[in-house]
């Protein structure tokens, strides 16, 4: 074994030194060791992360390019140069949802994991890398993930003619990644500070994750929904993004919002989700 | 003496009203086998966690290899070994990527991890395991795997929280049998345990924790022969006979502990006193001559058993 521990010998000046000199490496890159240790834990499940990942594309596309849409006869959207295929309407949307469907899976059951059932973070907490890396590690590692779906999807959109143009609509992947980190960010926060799971992640899945699907003009233009309904658009990270991709897509439809609008609105999201989220993660590994 | 590797003085850690850890010094120079003895919530384990790093103290002075741990928690913990109470080994990945993983966060390049993995899971007699699945360990194998993975950054300090609780005794001496190599190659080793044995077989020096605060200092012979005589005659009457037959014992023994299920005897000479107690016309249906232990110490110090 090399574990030839020195601390018998070694003069005080030197062990001050070697303790600073242990530190550099883990202080600048102790979230990449984090998220290489995500990622080489989310090989175990690597089968779901990849049929999850292509499977769920291609069915939906599949299905709603093949089936549905072969009998919808009116137009259901319209962009600036008049009615717009109902594929290229929805499929933005379903890859948004496809990234926000991944923080679903990993910004719960996995924390909880962590911190309760295999208790890693704490083995981490341990370690040189700090709460606040940790909880970076973790979101890089599920970011990565959520690329290789959204750009899988993205793929598959090109293949079955569901983009209208092919290079712009290549940045609905950063868009889709933004959209789950609005809402998986808030949500990570939420499942760090719980103690256990006892149904709250089911609900989540339940009445929050598909509610928003539904109703965040998925399948439809979020105008035709009423009134009373429609807030659920606007709190949507699903909806923001969908409207960002269709605009990449196809150009923008009538009424639309700015871009920059509903990327400020995603942006904010994130942006408050990580704040918590980080802190949550530094109260509770520091208590 | 050198420069203690741990420094602690008047070391104090509240939660709201209840304090945990009250006012305690201490010092760890390099290369000891140093013990926290004591009952479960005697602050042990609090003390572990802000030697570790990941804790601040309430009040009083902490320096851990030259450092306060406030502000060089990541310069501490590259220094460190953690051995938790509780085993959290990843059990998605297998035996031997647990040490790679864990040898990274320590900024630790591939390769050197992968070759100290190696070395540490023949330290850890587990090198026909490195492939399995952590699951598939006993409770044993995966303490000695959280220890090796401990070790994977070549620590100053190798701190362990209960280190055998819940194994079985064959478990327990494989275990102690690792610890004391390392002890015998210099690795400075902080413990806490509520077994006196373990103490005794892995500690050159030790504090004895109650509610918070030391209640004596010393080797564990040293506190043997000053808290305690060299041996305990344990007699049992029967739960509803102890008390009144410790009634008659009264002034044949140094001192008298009366328990719910045996009355102690302390004595420089245990098999005389055996003869007097026949003598005196008492027949306890068992009778054991013993040396003292660190249990005595703690039921001297605080007037109860450590496991209660």
């Amino acid at each position: 074994m090399s574990a030839d521990v020195t601390g018998t010998t070694t003069s005080p000046p030197a062990m001050v030194a070697a303790a600073h000199a242990g530190a550099v490496r883990p202080r600048r890159f102790g979230w990449w060791y984090i998220a290489e240790h995500q990622l080489r834990q989310m090989r175990s499940y690597g089968w779901t992360v990849v049929m999850t990942g292509i499977g769920s594309p291609l069915i939906y596309l599949l299905g709603i390019g093949l089936g549905l849409a072969a009998f919808l006869d009116v137009p259901v959207a319209s962009g600036p140069d008049g009615p717009v295929d109902y594929l290229w309407f929805v499929a933005p949307a379903l890859l948004a949802t496809a990234a926000v469907s991944v923080t679903t899976e990993e910004f719960t059951y996995t924390v909880m994991g962590g911190f309760r059932w295999r208790r890693i973070f704490w083995a981490m907490n341990a370690s040189p890398a700090s709460p606040q890396q940790i909880c970076t590690g973790l979101v890089l590692a599920v970011t990565l993930r959520m690329a290789f779906v959204s750009t899988a999807y993205y793929a598959l959109m090109v293949a079955f003619d569901a983009v209208g143009h092919v290079a712009a609509g290549a940045l609905l992947v950063p868009v889709g990644l933004l959209a789950g980190l609005a809402f998986g960010l808030p949500l990570l926060a939420f499942s760090a500070s719980l103690k256990e799971d006892t149904g709250q992640f089911a609900m989540v899945q339940r009445f929050v994750f598909t509610p928003l699907f539904l109703f965040s003009g998925t399948f439809y233009p979020l105008s035709t929904l009423p009134g009373w309904l429609q807030w659920i658009g606007w709190v949507s990270p699903i909806w923001h993004a969908s409207e960002v991709g269709r605009t990449l897509s196809y150009g923008p439809g009538p009424g639309a919002w700015p871009i920059a609008a509903h990327l400020a609105v995603l942006a904010v999201m994130a942006a408050a989700g990580w704040v918590v989220a980080r802190r949550v993660f530094v109260g509770r590994l520091r208590g | 003496m050198s420069q203690p590797v741990i420094s602690a003085r008047g070391l104090t850690k509240r939660f709201g009203d209840f304090t945990a850890v009250d006012g305690i010094d201490f010092e760890v120079p390099p290369g000891e086998s140093f013990g926290l003895l004591g009952p479960n919530g005697a602050g042990k384990s609090t003390t572990m966690r802000m030697v570790g790093a990941v804790s601040q103290r309430t009040a009083g002075d902490l320096q851990v290899v030259g450092l306060d741990p406030d502000s060089h928690g990541p310069e501490i913990r590259s220094q460190l070994g953690v051995v938790p109470q509780e085993d959290n080994l990843d059990t998605e990945l297998r035996v031997r990527e647990n040490l790679i993983v864990y040898g990274r966060y320590f900024g630790i390049p591939r390769a050197v991890c992968a070759q100290r993995a190696d070395e540490l899971l023949g330290f850890a007699q587990l090198e026909d395991k490195a492939r399995s699945k952590v699951d598939d360990l006993s409770g044993g194998m995966k303490r000695r795997l959280t220890i090796a993975r401990a070790l994977i950054n070549e620590p100053r300090i190798l701190m362990l929280d209960e280190p055998t609780t819940g194994l079985d005794p064959q478990a327990r001496h494989v275990l102690w049998d690792r610890l004391f190599r390392l002890k015998e190659r210099g690795t400075t080793l902080v413990l806490t345990t509520h077994y006196m044995d373990e103490a005794e077989q892995l500690c050159d020096r030790l504090i004895v924790v109650d509610k918070g605060r030391i209640m004596a200092e010393g080797s564990p012979s040293a506190l043997i022969r000053q808290y305690s005589t060299r041996e305990v005659v344990e007699l049992r009457f029967g739960s509803d006979r102890n008390a009144s037959a410790a009634e008659q014992l009264a002034g044949q023994a140094d001192r008298i502990e009366v328990l719910p299920d045996r009355v102690l005897l302390y004595t420089d000479d245990g098999e005389r006193l055996l003869e007097r107690v026949a003598h005196a016309g008492l027949h306890p249906t068992t009778s054991l001559v013993r040396r003292s232990s660190l249990e005595d110490v703690f039921l001297r110090l605080t007037g109860r058993s450590l496991i209660e």
